[in-house]
């Protein structure tokens, strides 16, 4: 069961540690499925001989450390993911409130606004649920349109059983990427208002001549939208999105608390004391070393995009008609 | 039960007062609300310390990532540079882990793997950093002028600091300053979700609003209340930053007064 189906994420993320964790000879484990009898080295088929530096490259080694790098993986794929959708909702959200249409506009200013004044995380565990609530209603009402009951019963959420997201009979892997698809979203609708302000600056900062030649010209508002207010606006945008992208590489961790297995799930998972009756690599709570190897991987992601990020902005920043481009100008 | 005992049985349970079950079944707004609210104590209490303690950490952080002296700017330099550039979120676990071995230790270490003591100095940490980033901006966009005018005057030393250049930078960073203050009290709902044990159930806001929302299975109801919550205190805090803000900038003519614009917050 995938802990999202659950109605106790807490709880059953508990229940899946004490799973993982249990006696019950192979397990299979992540994405991958190696057992927990997995071997990258030939000389690693009995732990209690080796001396330290080749114990420590069994012990990185094994099934359940795969499992760790592939959820790093999982932190790329998300970051891959979310990032360009974060976009397209936050392009959207600066549209919407830009419109002369005065509901549309509402519409984009209050999703805006909504992400101010509420912490973030409350964000990701409202719609987790909420998201899921809502596709299983949708599904619901389209499938089962002769259904009496009603939906909330008590402490309960019933929908009937073919309109379950994934359904019952589902294999792991369905549930586990309906689990990653609603952090994916989760995360594209708050970064993406997150987006949308930084977009909405960013259309307002390009300079009002600019806009009033394109009029001049005769192009209609759609091709001023489209030929002049939209390729002029990324330069403005770009601080305010690297910023953003430092957050959403910040915010990664929080997929812990979406139920989805990621990095700071396994450093948890591993790095907790073991004794020799659970595994071959028993070893004291270190769950600490694991941690500071998180802190160190973010920090080096963080400093790696920092430079990739000015670069680019130089790159922008030639040529247009701001402070930065008339020194890059000078110094040329 | 009248909503009245509720409050008086929940309004401190966050701290271990008053009734010690939480409720079970038939979950009341009024539950809710008095337990959620209750759970904003600790929210508050991590939020003012962590900003009190952390606005002095802040002052000699900027000033020493300013200064001309190698080793001071390069610690400086670093500690900013640590805490921004890694999320809040492991900072919390690993400190956690880190007091749990200090523990084994000595046992002068135990608070530190209480919530209270051991968040709150992750808390101030971080922002202390965030905020000597910000200060450490302003810093160096103090107006030449400002500074040349106080040598005229005869100002140096500390009293050149205390007078000119540490009222003109926090006059400069405040509308930044308010931001990571709401920003502050955002991330203290990490705390008990990230290690930091919530012992007997003594948690903070978002602790009791995912407990409700657990039992409940209906996250339309405790998260709203939750927002509601954070919202007022945003606004109070805006409010309370508001009025420094006027202070500091009450030499100034009218119409070059700073306003107060704020940013988006951000998660960290």
């Amino acid at each position: 069961m995938a802990c999202l189906k659950s109605k106790r994420l807490r709880l059953c993320a508990f229940f899946k540690q004490a799973r993982a964790g249990a006696l019950t000879a192979p397990v299979t484990l992540g994405p991958l499925g190696q057992t927990r009898k997995f071997q990258m080295f030939s000389y690693c088929t009995d732990p209690d001989s080796l001396a330290n530096l080749s114990w420590l490259a069994c012990y990185l080694t094994t099934g359940k450390h795969m499992s760790l790098y592939w959820s790093v993986g999982t932190v790329l794929l998300l970051l891959a993911i979310t990032a360009p959708s974060a976009l397209a909702f936050g392009f959207a959200g600066a549209s919407a409130a830009r419109s002369r249409f005065l509901p549309v506009s509402v519409l984009g200013r209050a999703y805006i606004a909504l992400v101010r004044g509420v912490p973030d995380i409350a964000f990701f565990l409202f719609f987790v649920i909420a998201l899921d609530q809502f596709f299983e209603w949708m599904r619901h009402s389209v499938k089962c349109p002769d259904w009496q009951e009603p939906i909330r019963q008590g402490n309960d959420f019933v929908v009937c059983a073919e309109a379950k997201l994934p359904l019952g009979n589902a294999a792991q892997w369905v549930h586990e990427t309906y689990g990653f698809f609603l952090a994916v979203l989760t995360f594209a609708i708050v970064f993406g208002a997150f987006a949308a302000n930084v977009l909405y600056g960013a259309m307002r900062a390009v300079p009002r001549a600019q806009m009033e030649t394109a009029e001049a010209y005769g192009m209609s508002p759609r091709q001023c939208f489209w030929r002049i207010l939209v390729p002029q606006m990324w330069v403005f945008a770009l601080p305010g999105l690297s910023n953003l992208w430092m957050v959403l590489i910040k915010a990664t961790p929080l997929l812990f608390l979406l139920g989805v297995e990621d990095i700071v799930y396994w450093a948890r998972e591993l790095g907790g004391a073991k004794t020799a009756r659970f595994t071959d690599y028993p070893h004291g709570d270190w769950r600490m070393w694991y941690f500071l190897a998180l802190l160190v991987f973010y920090l080096l992601f963080t400093r790696v995009s920092e430079v990739v990020l000015d670069r680019l902005m130089k790159r922008l920043t030639h040529g247009q008609a701001t402070m930065g481009g008339e020194a890059q100008r000078k110094t040329a | 039960m009248s909503c009245i005992e509720t409050i008086a049985d929940y309004g401190l349970r966050s701290l271990g007062m008053g009734e010690r079950l939480l409720p079970r079944d038939g979950f009341t707004l009024c539950q809710q609300f008095t337990l959620i609210g209750s759970g904003m104590i600790w929210n508050i209490y991590f939020g003012v310390l962590a900003l009190t303690s952390g606005f002095f950490l802040a002052t000699a952080l900027a000033v020493g990532k300013a200064s001309s002296f190698g080793p001071a700017r390069k610690a400086a330099e670093w500690f900013i540079f640590i805490f921004r550039g890694s999320p809040l979120f492991i900072q919390f676990f690993f400190a956690y882990f880190l007091f749990l071995s200090l523990k084994a230790v000595s046992p002068v270490f135990d608070p530190l793997t209480a919530a209270w003591a051991g968040a709150l100095i992750v808390l101030f940490f971080n922002t202390a950093a965030y905020s000597g980033e910000i200060f450490y901006g302003a810093l160096l966009s103090i107006p030449k002028g400002d500074l040349e005018a106080a040598d005229a005057y005869g100002f140096s030393g500390w009293k050149k600091f205390s007078k000119i250049t540490w009222p003109t930078m926090l006059r400069l960073a405040w509308p930044a300053y308010t931001n990571e203050a709401i920003f502050l009290f955002h991330a203290t709902t990490l705390v008990f979700f990230s290690g930091f044990p919530a012992r007997q159930q003594k948690g903070d806001a978002l602790y009791y609003a995912n407990y409700f929302a657990d039992k409940t299975f209906n996250p339309f109801v405790p998260y709203p209340i939750l927002a509601g919550y954070f919202i007022l205190l945003t606004l109070v805090v805006i409010g309370l930053f508001g009025l420094i803000n006027k202070r500091l900038n009450r030499h100034l003519p009218q119409d070059a007064r700073s306003k107060m614009k704020l940013k988006l917050n951000i998660i960290r």
